[in-house]
């Protein structure tokens, strides 16, 4: 039984990088109308800021989850104004390869300076050691990995569905012209979500650092996965996002324990199975 | 919405003679290669993925579905091919069929689960089947995982070609991209073609016409896949291996560069795509990964500055199709 818990536990923790993985690629599409191929690359960014931070500046876990998100945000939002803006009006497709051909240039550079192998992140004091909960033992890190990423996940449902400004957001996404016409900047609005976007996967990278450690790749396989959630899941609702992203996290860790052979390939098995069986996605809308 | 390619000159008695023209050029140019100097291993392998790119464009250019697991037609029809030819000592030209049948049922398989979705949910399904695929053939025990399948004996093509013999290979490979090439050629400009542009450009529209869009894409989507399978098992001979790279996501992508490059919805611009990233590929092979950094170059460059890709400028450019 230990073994069950312990997978469900590493399913739960995937599943929160894929939850905020798919939420973050949800909002940037709703605003952007592209599929952001990036995004893995982007979640890798993030956990080399905090090796950075940490390596070279001495700077400390807890102020990485803060700088990190908001260094690689920057960094997308330039991407955005000086590249990905340009697409607007064209076939979506071209949004794809724009941002296929970014994670290209990120990830090749980061292998080019640090190869393939992994970079060890150590887990912060504060979060060291374990708790016994009677029927598991429960490193404690990795509870908070996913206390916390349901918190951010929450969070920001609670700034798109209920604040003013997610009301502008959604609006802007439904018709940006009439938007403008209220006087509120949505150029600046799809600069900022596409921030916004970007910083929650740097987030999931820094999270991810000291399970996983810190290799060039380690979004490249991910977002492919991220992608399948997202068939799955449809990128019609933000709170669908969440649900399917833990949901298919533990069906994975399931996976482990009961056939571990299929581990790899159960969210890909389930994307064909849903497609077969509900075409739209589990939540989406027909797009 | 603009379209992928906006600027599609219609088929017009000029047309197709400029085509046919500068078909008869290349096929002569590519007849005699093994007389220049021109190392004709690098000439083969650029055919086996120029015709991997033109299938890729039948769906991209004519049916506007950006397949990104092309990879698994020619990983599928390469393991298939090597297996039948190294395992079941099977003659190369059954090789060859039986590769091609296995990424024709593929091609079933994943067309019919692609298809029910359009646009960018149509790539992220082709990219998470070819993925799904790639496990798969890690684990399977007939793959050889990591170490793939190795020195594959080439043998004799009918009985009588010699394939060891390189020049023989060589013409060989050259027919097989030529039968393929026009293939692929006809049936953008059947009546079949002709329903998948309509496709491309209002499937409502063609749907309130009366076509059955689904079985158009299905169908394309099938032609597509075997034709890729067929030059994954022309590869087999050229490289004898078959290995965990060809069924990668990288190569889907790189099979997309090819395209882009090249010009999407051209005729002839896969064929120059897949030329110029595979020189690319081999002059630099001594840069390490910088050579996906300047891929995703590329990528970006083509996108933002030049969609036509070479082949679609110069075409634009001379107001000929090409």
């Amino acid at each position: 039984m230990q073994a069950l818990y312990a997978q469900l536990l590493v399913g739960l923790i995937n599943g929160s990088f894929y939850a905020l993985l798919s939420l973050g690629l949800a909002v940037i599409f709703g605003m952007l109308n592209i599929i952001n191929f990036a995004h893995g690359a982007l979640y890798m960014m993030g956990a080399f800021v905090a090796y950075f931070l940490l390596n070279l500046g001495g700077i400390n876990y807890w102020w990485a989850l803060i700088i990190a998100p908001v260094v690689v945000g920057v960094f997308g939002m330039i991407l955005e104004r000086t590249m990905l803006q340009w697409l607007a009006g064209l076939d979506h497709l071209y949004g794809l390869l724009l941002t296929f051909g970014i994670a290209l240039i990120v990830q090749g550079v980061f292998q080019n300076y640090f190869g393939s192998s992994g970079l060890p992140y150590s887990i912060p004091d504060q979060l060291k050691g374990g708790m016994n909960l009677g029927f598991m033992f429960l490193p404690i890190y990795r509870g908070w990995v996913v206390i916390f990423s349901l918190v951010v996940c929450i969070a920001t449902w609670f700034l798109i569905e209920k604040t003013q400004l997610g009301a502008y957001l959604r609006a802007a996404t439904e018709n940006p012209t009439l938007v403008r016409a209220f006087g509120i900047n949505v150029p600046r609005m799809i600069t900022l979500t596409y921030g916004l976007g970007v910083g929650l996967a740097a987030l999931a990278g820094v999270l991810s650092a000291p399970i996983n450690q810190v290799r060039p790749l380690m979004g490249a396989d991910l977002i492919i996965v991220v992608f399948a959630v997202v068939v799955i899941g449809g990128m019609g609702s933000i709170m669908g996002s969440i649900i399917t992203g833990f949901a298919l996290g533990v069906i994975e860790g399931l996976t482990k324990y009961f056939y571990p052979e299929a581990s790899n390939t159960v969210v890909f098995v389930l994307m064909v199975l849903v497609l077969l069986v509900k075409p739209t996605g589990l939540t989406g809308r027909a797009a | 919405m603009s379209t992928l390619t906006d600027d599609t000159i219609p088929v017009t008695p000029r047309a197709m003679r400029d085509e046919m023209i500068v078909f008869a050029v290349m096929a002569l140019l590519l007849a005699i290669v093994p007389f220049s100097g021109i190392y004709p291993f690098f000439v083969m392998q650029a055919l086996c993925f120029a015709l991997l790119a033109c299938a890729f464009n039948l769906l991209i250019g004519y049916g506007g579905l950006l397949s990104f697991g092309h990879a698994m037609f020619l990983g599928t029809a390469g393991y298939v091919s090597a297996h039948a030819l190294k395992v079941w000592a099977l003659p190369p030209e059954l090789g060859i069929v039986v590769g091609t049948a296995a990424a024709a049922l593929l091609g079933l398989v994943t067309g019919y689960i692609s298809i029910k979705r359009q646009g960018i949910y149509f790539s992220m399904i082709t990219l998470a089947l070819s993925q799904l695929l790639y496990f798969i053939y890690l684990q399977a025990p007939f793959t050889h995982g990591e170490d793939g399948i190795q020195g594959i004996p080439q043998g004799h093509l009918f009985g009588i070609l010699d394939l060891s013999k390189p020049t023989v290979l060589y013409y060989v490979v050259m027919v097989g991209f030529l039968a393929g090439f026009l293939l692929i050629y006809r049936t953008i400009n059947s009546p079949f073609g002709e329903v998948l542009k309509s496709i491309r450009e209002n499937e409502q529209r063609a749907i309130s016409l009366g076509y059955k869009t689904d079985q158009y894409k299905l169908l394309a989507f099938i032609l597509s896949g075997t034709i890729a399978g067929f030059a994954g098992s022309l590869k087999v001979f050229v490289a004898q291996n078959a290995s965990l790279t060809d069924v990668h996501w990288s190569m889907s992508g790189e099979i997309v560069l090819m395209t882009l490059v090249g010009g999407l919805g051209t005729i002839f611009g896969p064929v120059v795509g897949a030329f110029v990233i595979i020189a690319m590929q081999q002059y630099l092979a001594g840069f390490g990964q910088w050579v996906t950094v300047i891929q995703g170059v590329i990528f970006v460059a083509c996108v933002l500055l030049f969609r036509r890709g070479l082949v679609g400028e110069l075409a634009h450019f001379l107001r000929r199709s090409l």
